[in-house]
């Protein structure tokens, strides 16, 4: 079953000449032409390009110019502008969005030879923790259909969890790519702030949105985030820091790894059967060789409110170019330009955006300012000191990516808040722009769990290699959903 | 009652960049709409902003030329309003943290004084598009050739107390950044443009009135024009009862008049806030002092030393040294005349300055080249031609018929110095007009003038005046 297999087995076999690229393109089309119609899970197909694009890279492989990536299916998420292609952002403001341009990571994983399949849905603007604000309708969690996949790069992690891809990207301002993948029993990484263009990827909240890949493995994650990464002239906070060989160091030992376990992610609110389940994961480091401290970031319970101030905040501004003017959706027959504005926005955002503009606009209007933003940017120092007084002590942190396992779809759409707490435990990351993983721990009933692991500044390369040796102590991440093997 | 006006100025720079501040879109000015502008001049969704490093440097130029402090970390704000030429519904401008501080400069006024202008701070800022609404039947065309264009933004105190005074000021900034050249001043493109903040109050009251703005002034005549305006505006207002209502206005230059454009209730709340897509400006003292070493003598230095140096009037300096062209140009005409700076800057300033105007050409257009004036000038110094007959070589070389060398030699304008020459042709006019001489002896001495005019006449102008004076009352009185 070629579509269980992972990128790094995938690779392989095709280096070995065992099968081309377009054979293992047709047979992940064939798929997503199976199951996608039910798990909603891709907004686009490209089907013909696919193909094309499969026979060159048959080309690279035949003539010994391929690299690890060359040949390998991919489904990229909708907020990254892919050339030729519709870009929807989840949005029906750009419904009718054909990006003129290739954003930075797209291209980095064309150049390495990757062939993309399809465009993944995703929340409206990344905004939201289920995929259920998408203008595509949600998607539904592969091991459960009436289970949502979790958000906003739910779409990526039901593809991936599926089978309709070995990998996809994500993207995470607060939680979008551990969660979906904790949810939907994936593995994803989102770098260090910087780490990843955002050059092409459609903002949310600039000053939190990472890039990342969502896959099966901490190896495959290691292979795509190795050919996402690096820094950028066309992104000002990218980071000019050479990006390391990840998979080199995947076997590195553990043996006397100090791991920090927060105590506030243990608190209230976490279901007691995720936290065995986190308990048993830890149980597991400690017969690898590592040692297991409690520590504390007293400013836990500020991570959520902070951000919902600084995200809507700088989401207000990022989305003010969506005006009917020069792209997107335009409202009928606008009498004036008011009338353009207000009918063009008003129609075209659904309403998480429109909630998410109307917070960040109040946040930042003339007397408020100082209470809200520069408040939120205060209590965000905060929160980063936290972590970097606990990376004195301790190596990695690690606790539930999210609190519950997937909830039912519609089960919290009418309450926000609720929501936004599921994001309880991925959020102060984002905020302190620290890479964060999401692994598969096991399961409740039939709903995965996922394991957070959280680094130092540019600790990707040991990220992945705690949570490569995890992988291979346990068979959580090789797991297939019922129905989909 | 007696009335004090109370002005500051906002200029607008535009910076002469090539390519955009945040983007690498050409800034030429007269494309075809929308052929220069990218993904980036667009707002295209996920485009990010990367600052053009040029832009930096001409701001740091800026501040040091006017002695203010260079911050040594701005930061670029979003200033948020919708517009439709405003791509992004933001314009990226600097708010809490300019990238130039306090500053100063000095002007000349009518009476000969000099007075201090403050200059508050001056950011960077990009542009945006242009809305056109001609040729459109009912709609609005938009060309973002324009967008994001940089702009260094100079705010002055409110230290100007005529209008007068502003277009001083203004004039004076205008002609620092050419010679910085940061900015080429093109009015008529927009390169350089304002907005007045105007108020009046009672003689010796401390406190400011309430002022208005007026916006986008791009001419000197019509920041007079206007702030003239503006100013009896209010002064009626206040005279009749009214009061001043603070509100952003418009200059009407057909009409001669400003009209209200907004009122402080219906101004934005633009919700300035950092732009997380760009990082903090820091500029080190070692870049300052790379850019110090590249600074251009400035224009007060420029005037001190024509005074010193050239033993020019106070008045000469400070025409001459206006724009950096023309202070360049006389010091070349100075030089290429061996050194006769006096007759260089009244040919400068009066000949070549009125053939330009009438031609409507500038100074670096010159038909006639600061070599070739110099050349004819070098002729008026040792006595080859007269002054008089040096305006019909200066014509000549205007109309391209060589330098001033070629000109005498081919209409043989060169002077009669030869005094034998000179006396014979006195001689004959003597002999010629008995009857002047008679009146002329009888006491009529001013008909000294028509004797020389008489001889002039026979040597076609080209008798040295000097000697031909010299010989006349000589042989007049003998």
């Amino acid at each position: 079953m070629l579509h269980n297999k992972t990128i790094a087995e995938l690779s392989a076999d095709l280096h070995a000449g065992e099968y081309s690229s377009e054979h293992l393109t047709r047979i992940f089309l064939a798929r997503i032409e199976q199951f996608n119609p039910q798990l909603n899970a891709l907004v686009t197909v490209t089907a013909e390009q696919a193909l094309a694009d499969a026979r060159v890279a048959d080309a690279r492989l035949k003539a010994g110019t391929a690299g690890p990536l060359t040949g390998i299916p991919l489904v990229q998420k909708d907020i990254f502008c892919t050339k030729g292609v519709k870009t929807s952002c989840g949005s029906r403001m750009l419904d009718n969005f054909i990006a003129p341009y290739d954003a930075t990571t797209v291209a980095k994983l064309r150049d390495a030879g990757m062939v993309m399949v399809g465009k993944a849905n995703m929340d409206e603007f990344a905004m939201g923790s289920s995929n259920e604000t998408s203008f595509y309708g949600p998607v539904k969690n592969p091991w459960d259909t009436a289970a949502v996949p979790g958000g906003s790069s739910g779409g990526s992690a039901a593809a991936v969890a599926a089978r309709l891809a070995p990998v996809a990207t994500g993207t995470d301002t607060g939680g979008s790519i551990r969660q979906p993948a904790a949810l939907c029993g994936i593995t994803g990484i989102k770098p260090t702030y910087g780490r990843v263009s955002r050059y092409g990827m459609i903002a949310f909240a600039s000053s939190l949105d990472q890039g990342g890949p969502m896959a099966r493995t901490a190896e495959d994650c290691a292979l795509v985030l190795r050919a996402m990464s690096g820094f950028d002239e066309r992104d000002s906070t990218s980071v000019d820091m050479p990006v390391p060989d990840y998979r080199a160091t995947l076997n590195d030992s553990i043996q006397g790894l100090k791991i920090g376990l927060p105590k506030e992610y243990f608190g209230e609110g976490l279901d007691a059967q995720v936290a065995q389940v986190i308990d048993d994961a830890i149980k597991q480091y400690r017969a690898l060789g590592a040692e297991v401290v409690e520590i504390s970031l007293p400013n836990t319970q500020l991570a959520v409110p902070t951000y919902y101030v600084v995200a809507p905040a700088e989401c207000s501004s990022n989305l003010s170019r969506f005006d009917g003017v020069r792209f997107g959706y335009r409202c009928e027959n606008p009498h004036d330009l008011l009338d353009l504005y207000k009918r063009s926005r008003g129609e075209g955002f659904g309403p998480e955006v429109k909630r998410r503009i109307m917070i960040g606009t109040y946040a930042l209007s003339a007397g408020y300012y100082d209470a809200y933003y520069i408040k939120a940017q205060q209590l965000r120092r905060l929160i980063s000191d936290d972590f970097i007084q606990a990376f004195k002590q301790v190596d990695v942190i690690m606790g539930p990516t999210s609190p519950t396992v997937a909830f039912n779809i519609g089960e919290k759409v009418a309450d926000p808040v609720t929501m936004y707490l599921s994001d309880i435990y991925t959020i102060a990351v984002n905020l302190a722009g620290l890479p964060g993983m999401s692994i598969p721990a096991g399961f409740v009933g039939k709903r995965p769990v996922g394991l957070q692991l959280i680094g130092n500044y540019f600790a990707e390369a040991r990220l992945l290699n705690v949570a490569h040796k995890y992988q291979q102590a346990t068979d959580w991440h090789g797991r297939v959903p019922p129905g989909l093997e | 009652m007696e009335w004090e006006v109370v002005i500051g100025l906002e200029i607008h720079a535009q910076l002469a960049t090539r390519t955009k501040i945040f983007s690498g879109a050409a800034t030429a000015y007269g494309a075809a709409p929308n052929t220069q502008a990218c993904a980036v001049d667009l707002g295209l969704p996920g485009v990010l902003p990367v600052l053009n490093g040029e832009v930096t440097r001409m701001a740091v130029k800026f501040g040091l030329a006017t002695g203010a402090r260079i911050a040594p970390r701005s930061v670029f704000a979003r200033k948020n309003y919708f517009y439709p030429d405003l791509p992004k519904g933001y314009q990226i401008s600097q708010y809490e943290l300019p990238i130039v501080g306090q500053g100063k400069i000095q002007i000349e006024l009518d009476d000969g004084t000099t007075k201090t202008i403050g200059i508050t701070r001056a950011h960077l800022e990009e542009d945006a598009g242009k809305s056109l609404h001609e040729d459109f039947h009912d709609l609005t065309g938009i060309d973002l050739n324009r967008a994001g264009t940089p702009l260094l933004e100079i705010v002055s105190e409110p230290d100007m107390r005529s209008a007068k005074e502003a277009v001083a000021y203004m004039k004076k900034i205008h002609s620092l950044v050419r010679y910085l050249e940061i900015c080429d001043g093109n009015m008529q493109e927009g390169s350089f443009r304002c907005d007045a903040n105007v108020s009046v109050r009672p003689k010796g009251r401390e406190k400011f009135g309430t002022r208005a703005e007026i916006k986008n002034i791009n001419s000197f005549r019509f920041v007079e024009k206007a702030i003239n305006y503006e100013v009896e505006r209010q002064i009626e207002l206040l005279e009749s009862g009214g009061t001043v209502v603070q509100e952003t206005r418009l200059y009407d230059a057909d009409k001669d008049e400003t009209r209200s454009m907004r009122s402080k209730e219906e101004a934005f709340d633009y919700r300035y806030f950092p732009d997380p897509d760009l990082l903090p400006l820091d500029v080190d003292d070692a870049f300052i002092a790379e850019v110090r070493s590249t600074l251009p003598e400035l224009p007060d230095e420029k005037r001190e030393r024509f005074i010193y140096e050239y033993g020019l009037t106070p008045y000469d300096a400070s025409v001459l040294t206006a724009s950096r062209e023309l202070a360049d140009f006389f010091e070349a005409v100075e030089k290429a005349s061996d050194g006769e700076a006096k007759q260089s800057a009244n040919w400068v300033m009066g000949d070549l300055s009125a053939s330009l105007n009438k031609a409507n050409l500038e100074i670096t257009n010159s038909p006639v080249t600061a070599q070739m004036l110099g050349g004819m000038i070098q002729r008026i110094a040792d006595d080859t031609i007269s002054g008089k007959i040096a305006k019909e070589v200066f014509e000549a070389m205007w109309n391209g018929e060589g330098d001033a060398d070629a000109i005498i030699e081919k209409k043989g304008l060169k002077q009669v110095t030869d005094t034998g020459a000179i006396e014979q042709a006195i001689d004959a006019v003597i002999a010629n007009n008995p009857k002047q001489l008679e009146q002329y002896r009888g006491g009529q001495e001013k008909l000294f003038g028509f004797f020389v005019g008489q001889v002039m006449k026979a040597t076609q102008g080209k008798a040295n005046p000097a000697l031909l004076n010299e010989l006349l009352k000589k042989k007049l009185s003998s």
